[in-house]
């Protein structure tokens, strides 16, 4: 299973920086937002998968899965929430105040 | 009992108030307000003195990381009290001062609430026992000295010298950090009185000698010793409360200060000695020897400043060469030039402050501060002028004035250093009175300058741009105050001798016993002796220079103005930006998809070169968890919707796409036993679909992008290669069982915090600190987007940064 | 943004307070199941943002005069807080506590501080969350 997920998470990573790379300012927010789904996964898969039960106390018993990896992921998503509408915004706003979403075209003046 | 560390913290509280109390003070001046606390603060520490002149001092901890070892410790003793008193003493007679110098049209609140600060921060310079808290109150006294100097902020030249002030104050201060991290290593110990108690058997460390080095770098470039000297002079733009706050009474003493505290630890090193008394009479020599050529008073204070910082620099480096010899009755006699030293500090302190404001009332009444406009102002100006008169002949050296005191002291701490007969002082030491001398010939000089040019003579009311007139009354309390302490304390200095030096001399030199030993009874008169032949000769010498000043003031054109420190600092600054630019521009050439290739390459370079290099990449499938098919159905959805969204044709597909990536992981999360992250990732993933969809309407459609065939090229390569590259890591890291998880401690989750869900125990107890953050990140996020949607420049005033 | 569609006013009415209810349940029963601050925040604030979607704005802000700007500073004040609460008693930074009390009706109940935490977490999320969605919807459409 670990492998598998491994796999994907590579898949996931090659697709994203393609995406970041690209000129278009969604193509690379969507990157990122692709980036973190694989970070998350990698932060679970590297706890280990499927090695115990739910970190509840009371509703299971002993082995639980690693509760930190999970606690971790938990604040990322909501952090990289905040940041993809954070960036989303900044995306729109430029649009509006410039006219373009094309980066090569954003990058100002020369030797700014 | 009453805490110190409430000491430091009532500025801070004050100026934190500031902002949101000030609009209640239409009608009083915002002065009235602050000058309580310093007030308070000098009344609470006043107390304190009969108990820390006989032996007692105090000392409160609070364990702010205590697993670094940073504790937030204060610690008065004899010592931080005599600096402590200045800041809150002269804390209290300069906010009176400024009340009457600043209008109520300037931005009160801001300087207040700046000025606070830096009181603030100074006062945890001098309590702080632990080397970190003291560092960071240090920097702060830099921030807020910079703030200060600059605050009148649509002047250049105040934003030059606080930049300058700033760069240099600073960059003295990291050396100073990195000095107390060597001390840390050498003995394990961030707190002062732990140092000082087991740093003898460390002096032979191969760190002592830099770390010592380091250490004094950041007190002079705080105290304005020779080659740092030259961001005062440029600092004196601050409103003239500031300059006489700051730059003469307490933050340039800061420097003094440190080495103090410093003293018992390195003073019984050769190098110490050596450093310290020579930069000090360089020092001392230099400032008085360019205060003459000045023409504007306050630049002629600054330099008269920087020579008497110099002048108790040596004093402290002459003293500390007691400690190489131990306790014994000869070497009593060098302490006192240690004694000398904090006399000295609180007598500059009372003669340089009155003459800064009296300055500051020149520039406030008449509009110059030249003294080739001044003139005839002593019966014009009779107040003010008692006030000058008294500090200026006070810092020459002359009685009835406690400057006199304390510069016989000096004399007589040159004489004595010439017998010591340990490293060849017998034939070398003759330097040091010699230097002393003729440092206080130039110093009667441009006391004198002050006296005759500004004072006495013709009056030349057509140069001045407002009519002579006394200055109100208000403005002449503070000086007045001072200028009373200059006469009170030559004719009880032993008062202050007893019950403020004494304390403090056994700080310095904690192995020496009874500092009743240390403290010299000081007179004023003790027959003719060396040191008052040197003043006579001062005197004599002194008067004939001023009186044929004009013949010998051409030598000062000698020195080209090409080479001094001045120009030496801003070519180095203008070249260091220059520089930097023409690096910057190299490789900063505005396209994003560059930037983001130099870290994907630099990632893939080294860590996949020290994967490769370290052969670290190990590969086994036998621990691996088993996978039924509907896991893998659902690795194989991800793989095609993450792979088609490189294809996908439409932004709406993109994002669609994207969601069920989303979901899917919420999915996989259920399997993997983590029913919080499924909740949050089906919610999160939601809304982030739902935001998207409403950033599209106010961005256009998604157009096919133009890209060669070789970017295209260059981005699979790179985007395979980090994939790959992610894949190898993740499968060697995986199986890594060197260490113990630390998962189990978390597993107690119900007796430690109470909680018998873990990942919340760990978000909300634990790791609480992260989760603060957290929010706090989220909220500025959101605010962020707020202020980009709601709060648009209007049109007019759309350039306002190039203005 | 006004949208003319009966069934999906009817239902959002009913719906969002079942949501309502399920995001105060998640938020209250964290600290020993599934749920926490986070989460009741995000399901809280998907319910508010529900509302807005199914009723025009104005309206809502009738029946719910609320700034959410405010809601996420009040989240942010307290999560910090009870960090520097903590001060107060002595102990470092951010330390929390919890006991259990003999209430008279919910019986032995465990009362701890991290809840006032979660709270400001819970307030901060909602806070955030409808006031991007509320700033990008009313700019301009």
């Amino acid at each position: 299973m670990e492998t598998l997920i491994i796999m994907l998470i590579g898949i996931l990573v090659a697709v994203a920086t393609y995406l970041i790379l690209s000129r278009n300012i969604i193509r690379i927010i969507l990157g990122t937002a692709v980036f973190s789904h694989a970070v998350h996964l990698l932060i679970l898969t590297m706890g280990g998968l499927k090695q115990g039960n739910v970190p509840l106390l009371k509703e299971a018993d002993a082995p639980y899965a690693d509760a930190l990896p999970q606690a971790l992921i938990l604040t990322a998503i909501v952090i990289s929430f905040a940041v993809t509408a954070f960036i989303l915004v900044l995306a729109y706003r430029t649009y509006q105040d410039v006219g373009t979403e094309d980066l090569d075209e954003l990058r100002g003046a020369k030797n700014e | 009992m009453f805490s110190i560390n409430l000491v430091i913290l009532i500025p801070f509280i004050v100026a934190a108030l500031l902002p949101f109390t000030y609009r209640r003070f239409k009608k009083a001046h915002l002065g009235w307000f602050v000058l309580i606390v310093p007030f308070v603060l000098f009344v609470i520490l006043a107390r304190l003195i009969p108990s820390v002149a006989s032996g007692k001092t105090y000392v409160h901890t609070y364990e702010w990381i205590p697993t670094l070892d940073f504790n937030f410790t204060t610690y008065l003793d004899g010592l931080s009290m005599i600096f402590a008193l200045l800041i809150t003493g002269v804390g209290s007679l300069v906010i009176l001062y400024s009340i009457f110098y600043l209008s109520s049209k300037e931005s009160l609140q801001h300087f207040y609430c700046y000025l606070l600060l830096f009181m603030g921060a100074m006062l945890g310079v001098v309590f702080s026992d632990n080397l970190m808290v003291l560092y960071v109150f240090w920097e702060l006294t830099s921030v807020s000295s910079f703030l200060l100097i600059a605050f009148w902020n649509h002047r250049q030249a105040s934003r030059y010298g606080a930049q300058k002030a700033m760069l240099i104050t600073v960059s003295g201060g990291i050396a100073m950090l990195v000095g107390f991290i060597m001390l840390h290593t050498m003995t394990g110990s961030f707190s002062i009185r732990e140092i000082i108690a087991s740093i003898s058997e460390f002096s032979e460390h191969s760190l002592f000698i830099p770390a010592m080095i380091l250490i004094l770098l950041g007190a002079f470039t705080k105290s304005a010793q020779f080659p740092f000297h030259i961001w005062l002079p440029d600092a004196m733009e601050a409103p003239t409360p500031v300059s006489a706050y700051l730059h003469s009474a307490t933050m340039v003493k800061a420097g003094i200060y440190l080495v103090a505290r410093f003293t018992p630890v390195f003073g019984a090193d050769e190098v110490w000695f050596w450093v310290v008394s020579i930069v000090g009479m360089i020092t001392l020599f230099w400032g008085s020897f360019n205060a003459v050529k000045q023409t504007d008073l306050k630049a002629l204070l600054a330099f008269s400043t920087i020579s008497q910082l110099g002048l108790i620099m040596s004093l402290l480096g002459l003293g500390s060469i007691a400690l190489q010899f131990g306790y014994s009755a000869d070497s009593v006699l060098y302490t006192q030039a240690t004694f000398a030293a904090l006399f000295h500090l609180i007598n500059h302190s009372t003669f340089k402050g009155a003459l800064f404001m009296v300055v500051g009332i020149l520039d406030h009444e008449l509009g110059t501060r030249d003294v080739r406009r001044l003139g005839g102002l002593m019966t014009l100006m009779p107040f003010t002028f008692t006030v000058a008169l008294i500090g200026s002949l006070s810092m020459a050296g002359l009685p009835p004035f406690n400057g006199f005191l304390s510069k016989e002291m000096f004399f007589a701490a040159t004489v004595h250093i010439m017998n010591v007969d340990i490293f060849d002082l017998s034939s070398f030491g003759i330097i040091f009175p010699v230097v002393a001398w003729i440092a206080s010939v130039f110093t009667f000089v441009y006391c004198m300058i002050i006296i005759f040019k500004a004072f006495l003579g013709k009056p030349q009311p057509e140069k001045l741009d407002k009519p002579i007139h006394e200055a109100p009354f208000g403005m002449l309390i503070s000086p007045m105050i001072l200028a009373a302490l200059v006469i009170g304390i030559f004719l009880f200095p032993n008062l202050l001798g007893q019950y403020i030096l004494q304390p403090a001399m056994s700080s310095i030199y904690p192995t020496f016993g009874d500092s009743a030993d240390l403290t010299p009874k000081i007179s004023a008169w003790h027959g003719v002796n060396p040191e008052l032949l040197m003043t006579i000769g001062v005197i004599i010498v002194g008067a004939i220079l001023f009186k044929f000043l004009k013949l010998w003031k051409p030598i000062y054109g000698l020195f080209s103005s090409r080479f001094t420190f001045n120009a030496l600092y801003s070519n180095f600054l203008a070249s260091a930006v220059s520089k930097s630019n023409l690096i910057t521009n190299r490789y900063m050439n505005g396209l994003l998809r560059h930037y983001l290739l130099y870290i994907f390459v630099f990632f893939i370079v080294t860590v996949g070169g020290y994967l490769f290099y370290s052969k670290a990449f190990a590969f086994d499938i036998s621990t691996n968890a088993g996978f039924r098919v509907y896991e893998v159905c659902l690795v194989a959805i991800m793989a095609v919707a993450a792979v088609s969204m490189l294809f996908a044709k439409s932004r709406m597909t993109a994002t669609l796409l994207n969601g069920v990536l989303g979901y899917s992981i919420a999915i996989f999360f259920v399997i993997f036993r983590a029913p919080d992250l499924a909740l949050t990732q089906l919610v999160v993933e939601s809304v982030t679909t739902a935001l998207f969809l409403l950033a599209f309407s106010h961005l256009p459609d998604w157009k096919k992008e133009k890209l060669s065939k070789r970017t295209k090229g260059i981005n699979g390569i790179i985007s395979v290669a980090v994939g790959l590259l992610v894949v190898l890591v993740g499968l060697s890291v995986v199986d890594f069982n060197q260490f113990d998880p630390i998962s189990s401690y978390f597993e107690n989750a119900y007796e430690l915090a109470g909680g018998a869900n873990i990942v919340n125990a760990i978000l909300g107890d634990f790791r609480g600190f992260d989760t603060m953050l957290e929010v706090v990140v989220l909220f500025i996020a959101g605010l962020g987007v707020y202020s980009m949607i709601k709060l648009r420049a209007k049109k007019e005033d759309e350039n306002i940064e190039d203005q | 943004m006004k949208i003319n569609d009966v069934i999906l006013r009817t239902i959002s009415r009913i719906v969002v307070f079942i949501i309502l209810t399920f995001g105060v349940y998640l938020f209250l029963s964290g600290h020993n199941t599934p749920g926490g601050g986070f989460i009741g925040g995000l399901v809280l604030a998907s319910a508010i943002v529900l509302l807005y979607l199914s009723t025009d704005i104005e309206t809502v802000q009738k029946s719910l005069p609320l700034d959410f700007k405010y809601v996420a500073a009040v989240g942010v004040l307290l999560a910090t807080a009870t960090g520097f609460g903590s001060i107060l008693f002595g102990v470092p930074f951010m330390s929390q506590t919890f006991a259990y009390f003999d209430l008279p009706i919910f019986g032995v109940t465990e009362l701890t501080t991290v809840t006032i935490f979660e709270a400001g977490v819970a307030l901060t999320v909602v806070g955030v969350l409808v006031t991007i969605i509320l700033s990008i919807s009313e700019d301009g459409g």
